[in-house]
């Protein structure tokens, strides 16, 4: 099958980048949308042009590093759904991909489809962590914790901050990235401790980072290779009144 | 919470969200409250909605109180959405060559990518409908009837004078329309913005909050139109 490509080329974060079309003339349906950017590269290299940058490890619908927006939407039409996973059958022949990086100040790009997502990596820095000496590994369930709290908690910590959440929000925002973990802590007894630091923290190194403020449009739930739910977000949002008001940081 | 500290909040991204859910909310329920009072028109009492005016502003002291109140509810709802649409042109330079919505789950809509405009608008509005009623004809230039031997002014005269002209009957409606895009979106988002919503509950405020949206702006626009299509004379 023939498929279209219109890709983002940029040459580095100075650059104004620019759009470019490809043809990849033997696509074939089994593939997945990586695998395309791997035949339409080997193309590029043996007519002597740059290959495009694109992030990827697992390549197993996982690690989410290979999020870039596809047709307009971050990782692809597939829901809970890493680009990955995309496969060309969901294609017809001679069909347009337009991919393009995620765009957000707070996420620059670096090259073609590769953006920085370092400011993700400050935000968890600011607290989401909890400092505990673990020692031996304690019994299990020697810390009785509630299913419900558990389950949602769980549900929460499947972050694997892919930024696609950013890349979709109309406002570039941060805040399902950074309430999912703050949610996720602030659930568990063992982020009791630093409750209040965390959420206060977290939220300022968000704001501090450029990203937009959240006008509940929640089409990060949607593109979320996870699913998470913005129910995160207004778990942070209780969590900040609640160490404004009654906190002591 | 002392002073700095409210700075802290009400200058972080969730502070600004909590004031702007609060002002929203505080201001659509005076929408209810005054599209309430508006159906006093259609009460059997003919003079029912120039007593309801008069009480108001008979109010005196406490009436210029609630109007300071929400003058500051406007203005800082305003301000805060402005600030919001800012910073979200600030957080991306570069748009995208192509956007779509994933769909369900995502609340995206007309309405929700929209607050900006219609918000505008309807601040653009309300200073035109208080300069039409609130500082427009009244007993001096004799709009005056007589209730229980008191002379009060007639706002309903004023309301059938200008209902009946079609850029009051039509342009009122439309607005109110408009309104009800603002608050699909408004009411459901102020409640997610103060945090009191949950995945089981955030289903039905959403819904909630497309009924009231519609409602109130059924009961504005029910006003004009019928004033226009029955001459004057509802």
């Amino acid at each position: 099958m023939t498929i279209n490509v219109r890709v983002w080329r940029q040459d580095g974060p100075e650059d104004r980048g620019r759009f470019e079309n490809h043809v990849v003339t033997d696509a074939n349906p089994h593939m997945s949308f990586l695998e395309l950017l791997d035949v339409m590269n080997e193309q590029l290299i043996g007519e002597g042009k740059e290959p495009i940058e694109f992030d990827h490890d697992c390549r197993e619908g996982i690690c989410g590093s290979c999020g870039v927006v596809i047709n307009g939407t971050a990782h692809g039409p597939k829901q809970r759904t890493a680009s990955c996973q995309l496969h060309m059958r969901d294609y017809s022949d001679g069909d347009t991909i337009v991919v393009e990086p995620w765009r957000a100040s707070a996420l620059p790009v670096i090259k073609d489809l590769v953006v920085d997502r370092t400011a993700f990596d400050r935000i968890m820095g600011a607290g989401g962590y909890v400092s505990v000496a673990t020692g031996g590994a304690p019994d299990a369930n020697a810390l009785p914790v509630p299913k419900e709290d558990v389950d949602a908690a769980f549900d929460y910590a499947t972050c694997i901050g892919c930024g696609a959440c950013v890349a979709a929000c109309p406002n570039s925002s941060a805040s399902l990235f950074t309430g999912a973990k703050i949610a996720h802590l602030s659930l568990l007894p063992q982020g009791e401790a630093e409750r209040t630091r965390r959420v206060v923290a977290m939220v300022d190194q968000m704001a501090e980072e450029g990203f937009g403020d959240c006008s509940n449009h929640a089409e990060c739930e949607a593109v979320c290779p996870k699913g998470i739910s913005i129910s995160a977000i207004a778990r942070m949002r209780r969590e900040y009144v609640k160490a404004m008001v009654v906190g002591d940081s | 919470m002392e002073g700095s500290k409210l700075k802290h909040f009400a200058t972080s991204p969730i502070g600004r969200k909590v004031f702007t859910g609060v002002t929203g909310l505080g201001l659509t329920l005076f929408a209810l409250a005054h599209m309430a009072g508006n159906l006093l028109y259609f009460s059997s009492d003919p003079n029912a909605y120039n007593k309801y005016g008069h009480k108001l502003a008979e109010l005196g002291i406490l009436l210029y109180i609630i109007e300071i109140g929400l003058v500051a509810f406007f203005v800082y709802h305003i301000f805060l959405g402005i600030s919001i649409y800012l910073g979200k042109r600030k957080a991306r330079p570069q748009n995208y060559e192509k956007y779509a919505s994933a769909g369900k789950p995502s609340r995206q809509t007309l309405a929700s990518r929209s607050m900006i405009i219609t918000g505008l608008i309807l601040f653009a509005f309300l200073i035109l409908h208080i300069l039409s009623f609130k500082y427009g004809p009244s007993v001096s230039d004799g709009y005056v009837v007589t209730v229980d031997g008191e002379e009060i002014r007639d706002l309903k005269r004023l309301m059938d004078e200008k209902f009946s002209t079609p850029l009051y009957a039509f342009g009122y409606p439309a607005v109110m329309i408009l309104l009800a895009v603002h608050l699909r979106h408004g009411i459901w988002s102020a409640f997610q913005s103060l945090g009191a919503t949950n995945p089981r509950l955030s289903p039905i405020i959403y819904t909630a909050g497309g009924i009231v949206a519609i409602l109130l702006a059924i009961g504005f626009l029910v006003l004009p139109l019928s004033i226009y299509f029955s001459g004057g004379a509802a």
